[in-house]
């Protein structure tokens, strides 16, 4: 029987479906494995790397190796990143930020107080900022709640969403493009009117009013809202070879399946 | 000079207080530690910190050497969040520009062509240009487009662990990214490296590897012999970021004593004294290459 991370995997790939010849880059056990899985199903033209710097054809499994060889086809270092990846929009990445608000800016770096002296230090921005203007971004949230959407604008905003009033004029932000939100309650889009976010599947078992009790910030239903496709057999098998250690057990609060009891 | 070698004190004796210096490598990987200890060792202090973080940030924060940092990032990878990076920043102790990692690297090319910036999107509609004072330009063509002006993140001095030098700084690097590097070197007044072996004549050693000379020798002002030099952070092909070590690092920052104690303990009284401590250099070269 499938999990719900699972079935988050599956969700996940779809939102690199058609991406073309560009850098899938997934991070975390959930993105990463799902990045592998439209690879090999869907979108067999994605590009990726084994987690560190050189490009692979063949996803290379999360976790110890063992006997595993990734085989190198390209090279694509941190120090040719910008100028052959980010900057040129040849990427689709799927992260997860510490908030996210109704315009899909998200925030990496910090919590509360001043930028002097801020209540919680994250990690930074690292490269968010770039990221969102230049190519394709969607998110993984494994604990969907009212803190990570929340109300108002995120604390520092470390991408840029769809906000107006953060938009200096003459600036280009044409390649804004949020695509998809996975959580474990729902998917969700940035298809609603000025990019509102709307929730186009449920997970199976889950109630949009639920969804909206966990989100800071008004959500919209899609018209065609259905519910989240649990992946078959053969997907399962090709996620256990991309995750031969499941790790992805760890990732939702009690790793429980995906067609609630 | 044409022969550049030094010791890792020479080095930190043409430092002074109050300079800018950037540091190579990226989070846990390639951080040129052995002048990061040598700095501890001396009391220089009031530095502006240009890096790409990761403990090289975490113990100048703790040991209150720093008065600004230029970072996008502080983590140690397998550790995503620095603690004792988190520490100077929750108390308020450090000033701060805060930067996407590649508005950080463009800053680096702007110092390095002598230009007072670079145009560059990266940056609108977020709150790094607010924050940071970045002001933008408009291009002076048809389009107008405006654009954030990231300014040259020029360098006293730029500091490097390398994998092979000779004694005129022609450098070799490996490994699968070299990240930076080039960019610190050529931003900065003068480049000073640590290498894990240092020849007579790069011709004579190793002519076959020269496409591993990531910045040629015109920038580099000074090389030490320092091998281990990058202990606890990762030096591939030779060995990886050294786990446990960072984990007893880390965990240092919740407890009694905190930094004082720790850095009595572990940075030693020299730079052999400190590899003793770890278990000498078989110990660290026995390091595994992380897998990610």
């Amino acid at each position: 029987m499938a999990t719900l991370a699972e079935l988050c995997i599956l969700a996940c790939s779809e939102a690199f479906r058609g991406g073309g010849e560009i850098i899938a880059t997934g991070v975390g056990p959930v993105p990463r494995v799902a990045a592998g899985l439209a690879k090999l199903t869907h979108t067999p033209e994605l590009m990726m790397t084994d987690g560190e710097a050189y490009l692979v054809e063949e996803p290379v499994p999360i976790g110890p190796r063992g006997d595993y060889q990734p085989k190198f086809a390209g090279h694509l270092p941190f120090s040719r990143f910008f100028d052959d990846a980010v900057w040129t929009g040849r990427r689709h990445a799927m992260v997860t930020p510490t908030q996210i608000d109704r315009f899909g800016q998200t925030n990496l770096s910090a919590l509360g107080g001043t930028h002097k002296q801020p209540k919680v230090q994250m990690l930074g921005v690292r490269g968010f900022p770039g990221n969102s203007v230049y190519h394709p971004n969607s998110m993984f949230i494994p604990a969907h709640s009212a803190r990570v959407f929340c109300a108002g604008e995120v604390d520092m905003v470390s991408s840029a969403g769809y906000n107006p009033a953060k938009r200096v004029p003459g600036g280009n932000y044409t390649g804004i493009d949020l695509r998809r939100i996975v959580t474990n309650l729902c998917v969700m889009d940035f298809g609603g009117p000025d990019h509102a976010i709307r929730v186009i599947s449920l997970h199976p078992g889950v109630s949009f009013d639920e969804v909206q009790a966990a989100t800071g910030f008004p959500l919209l239903l899609a018209d065609a809202a259905g519910v989240t496709a649990i992946p078959d057999a053969g997907t399962l098998a090709i996620i256990t070879r991309l995750d031969p250690h499941g790790i992805r057990a760890s990732v939702i609060k009690d790793n429980p399946p995906a067609q609630r009891a | 000079m044409l022969d550049k070698r030094m010791t890792l004190a020479e080095v930190v004796g043409q430092l002074q207080n109050g300079m800018t210096i950037g540091i190579g490598g990226w989070g846990p990987r390639r951080k040129p530690m052995a002048l990061l200890r040598e700095i501890l060792r001396s009391g220089l202090t009031d530095l502006t910190i240009v890096a790409y973080g990761g403990a090289d940030v975490g113990m100048l924060a703790a040991a209150g050497r720093i008065r600004k940092l230029v970072f996008a990032f502080v983590s140690l990878d397998a550790i995503p969040l620095e603690p004792w990076f988190r520490k100077a920043r929750e108390a308020g102790s450090i000033d701060v520009l805060e930067l996407d990692e590649g508005m950080f690297q463009w800053g680096l090319k702007a110092a390095a062509f002598g230009l007072p910036f670079l145009p560059t999107r990266v940056g609108l509609g977020t709150d790094l240009a607010a924050l940071g004072g970045l002001k933008t330009v408009t291009s002076p063509y048809d389009d107008a487009e405006t654009l954030i002006a990231m300014p040259a993140l020029t360098l006293d001095a730029a500091l490097l662990h390398v994998n092979r030098s000779d004694w005129r700084g022609n450098i070799q690097a490996f490994g699968p990214d070299t990240y930076y590097d080039e960019w610190f070197a050529k931003a900065a007044t003068r480049c000073f490296v640590t290498a894990e072996e240092v020849v007579e004549r790069m011709e004579d050693a190793y002519p076959g590897d020269t496409q591993a000379n990531i910045v040629p020798r015109c920038f580099i002002s000074g090389v030490v012999s320092a091998p281990g030099g990058a202990h606890p952070s990762s030096m591939p092909p030779l060995y990886g970021w050294d786990s446990k070590f960072l984990k007893a690092y880390t965990g240092a920052a919740a407890a009694e004593g905190g930094w004082a104690a720790w850095a009595a303990e572990n940075i030693g009284a020299t730079e052999a004294d400190y590899l003793a401590k770890v278990g000498g250099l078989a110990a660290v070269s026995a390091l595994p290459l992380p897998v990610f």
